[in-house]
């Protein structure tokens, strides 16, 4: 009975054990490869690596297989990996205007400069199961366009900007903040809280942003545009003394224009909300760009009152990997701690029946 | 992962980043009771279940070194033997169950009965490293309050529950006052263990690896449990004795062996309880009915 609450070194191996068998399943099955995963379940290897914050999709690929398909499993072994690698420096930042772009739309504008691209998506199919997924019947392969030329599809936040109708992107040299080598110290700036937005959990941050729709820090937002493509990265090395180009990621974008407000000493403008995120993921983009505007309510003069506009309640809550680790924890053992609790309740309750006890015999009395 | 990967550093941490977290430690020290923020890795195992006293243990530990983990006391639960085996694979390390034998201990929820000597370090796993989070949500504000040694918020919480149940009503996690100066959360170790804090030859170590604080009390500090001149601090006191070892005066866990009321009491701490039979103490054994505990005997 006693030794039936201990844990114990063989229990644990052989509850792994159980996981590996229950991880491959029928043996008879052949089992997942990483080319299957990374390229037929596309979108979970990229949420893997944009709230991992490891581009990396054959890793990211393993995680999932490793993680039986639960995602934030997932991202916490891509996590506690990417943790280990050294820094070699930071990238310069991503030119998104450069993108070879894969989809690319507008909502402020009918049509724009290098046209309105759907891309691979989603939007306007009818959610309808298809059977055809029961198989593997032939695809037809997707149609290419011309390549376009890509000084032809300026961002639309750049036109407007052209014409001062929004806040202008101002271009910064300082080094980027980085929440996993530094403490937060609230208030933090701009850059640590799109870092943090960037590898938060998309349910949270969709929760959050949906709530600012419906009044919780409302912020009249329009979808400039989303881009979804990919983009060069580029490092300096100071030996060399330009940049180098080592490699490609795909990200969406997301320029969301918001609510205009007076600046200093100028006429009103529209203000900006900001979506980055790797892999193709534009409900995660969009969040993120409502929660970053709703975010900036203090550079706007704006009153702090919902959840969204409250930096430390977003920052602190968004990472789902910390928040599955102190949720799941409550299954550790608590005894000692519930001892005491059950100690000082037998106790009070010890203490009220005594009392209720002395007042009907009090009573009788009487 | 794979084998391809690279092998793992000595006790997991790059050498900058234990560096790092020592100089956080060294500040710890000197300014006993306050809360250093660093910048708390991401860890193999979940956050919440011992990442910051991982890191800290990781960060002091060395080839000569004996380790114990401890969680509930026990050296045996599943959490523990997963954090031993952890530093034995990635820091090859000697361990042991043996309180007087280690000479770093890593615990979540109790600190051992046997008394700890000059030499040693306990490492204890934070939750939540703010005494202060649960009456101020908000770490701007707390940080404020601690720069201006404002507790008064803190006492009325205690007044409240004296008001309200006539007992102060926190059993674990209760709230110290380090050297007269910083109130500090001690774990949450029940409140029975809060004296051996005070002025322990051991130096005391807090990481809390989610909420990125590492605190600590170095040896002979002064640490006074919150209380009222009229409501003294007490701590916990059973009346049973351990069913295996016949212990008094030690914490207990109460063990449920049957669905009619039926319990055991038996060590928390399961080094003491093996070392006090092997020197002959035996306890009772059989299951005791009904309440255990003193009707005064929590405060």
């Amino acid at each position: 009975m006693y030794v039936a609450v201990k844990g114990g070194e063989a229990a644990i191996a052989n509850a792994h054990r159980l996981m590996a068998d229950r991880r491959r399943g029928d043996r008879d099955v052949p089992a997942l490869s990483l080319d299957q995963i990374a390229g037929q379940l596309s979108l979970a290897v990229d949420r893997v690596m944009a709230e991992g914050s490891l581009y990396d999709p054959q890793l990211a690929a393993m995680a999932v297989r490793q993680a039986r398909g639960d995602l934030i499993e997932a991202i916490f072994l891509l996590r506690a990996y990417r943790t280990t690698l050294p820094r070699f420096g930071n990238a310069r930042p991503l030119d998104t205007n450069a993108m070879q772009i894969e989809r690319r739309i507008s909502a402020t504008f009918k049509d724009i400069p290098g046209g309105q691209l759907l891309g691979p998506t989603f939007d306007y199919t009818h959610r309808l199961i298809d059977p055809a997924m029961a198989g593997d019947g032939p695809v037809d392969e997707a149609l290419r366009r011309e390549r376009p030329d890509e000084s032809g599809c300026p961002r639309v936040t750049d036109i407007l900007d052209g014409q001062g109708l929004i806040e202008p992107d101002i271009p910064g040299d300082a080094e980027p903040a980085d929440l996993t080598r530094e403490p937060i110290e609230y208030p933090v700036g701009r850059d640590l809280r799109l870092q943090a937005l960037a590898r938060g959990d998309e349910g949270f941050l969709l929760a959050l942003g949906y709530s600012t729709q419906r009044g919780y820090g409302r912020t009249h937002p329009f979808v400039g545009e989303i881009r979804i493509g990919l983009v060069d990265v580029e490092i300096d090395i100071p030996e060399l003394g330009f940049a180098v180009n080592v490699g490609g990621v795909r990200v969406t974008e997301c320029q969301m224009v918001s609510q205009f407000k007076d600046v200093a000493g100028g006429e009103p403008r529209f203000t900006r909300g900001y979506g980055l995120v790797f892999g193709q993921s534009e409900r995660k983009a969009m969040a993120v760009s409502l929660v970053d505007r709703a975010l900036r309510a203090d550079e706007f003069d704006e009153q702090r009152l919902a959840p969204a506009q409250d930096e430390e309640f977003v920052l602190e809550h968004c990472d789902n990997v910390q928040a599955t680790g102190f949720v799941e924890h409550l299954k550790l053992p608590h005894y000692v701690d519930f001892q005491a609790e059950l100690d000082l309740l037998r106790t009070l309750r010890n203490e009220a029946k005594a009392e209720e006890d002395h007042t009907s015999l009090s009573e009788a009395a009487e | 992962m794979t084998g391809a990967l690279p092998t793992y550093n000595f006790a997991y941490l790059d050498e900058q980043t234990k560096r790092m977290i020592r100089r956080a430690i060294l500040k710890a020290v000197a300014i006993p009771g306050y809360q250093v923020p660093f910048a708390s890795r991401e860890m193999p195992m979940p956050y919440g279940w011992g990442t910051g006293g991982v890191q800290v243990t990781a960060s002091v530990l060395g080839p000569d070194d004996v380790l114990k983990v401890i969680d509930q006391g026990a050296d045996d639960t599943t959490n523990a033997v997963s954090i031993r085996a952890f530093f034995a694979k990635v820091a090859n390390v000697a361990t042991t169950t043996r309180t007087d034998e280690a000479t770093i201990i890593q615990t979540r929820h109790r600190i051992p009965e046997t008394p700890l000597n000059a030499g040693q370090i306990i490492v204890y796993q934070v939750p939540i490293p703010e005494p202060l989070r649960f009456l101020e949500p908000r770490e701007t504000e707390t940080r404020i309050m601690h720069g201006l040694e404002e507790y008064g918020l803190i006492h009325v919480k205690l007044y409240e529950d004296i008001a309200q149940h006539g007992h102060i009503a926190t059993t674990y996690a209760y709230p110290v006052k380090v050297e007269g100066r910083y109130v500090m959360d001690p774990s949450p170790i029940p409140k029975f263990d809060n004296p051996k804090m005070h002025r322990s030859p051991a130096l005391q170590l807090f990481g809390a690896g989610r909420e990125k604080r590492i605190y600590a009390l170095p040896p002979f500090t002064e640490v006074a449990s919150l209380d009222f001149e009229d409501h003294p601090f007490q701590v916990q006191t059973f009346t049973a004795h351990c069913a295996l070892c016949d212990a008094s005066g030690v914490y207990l866990d109460e063990v449920v062996t049957d669905d009619r009321g039926g319990r055991m009491f038996v060590c928390s701490d399961t080094d003491h309880c093996e070392t006090r039979r092997a020197a002959g103490h035996q306890g009772k054994g059989l299951p005791q009915h009904g309440h255990a505990t003193s009707p005064e005997a929590a405060e």
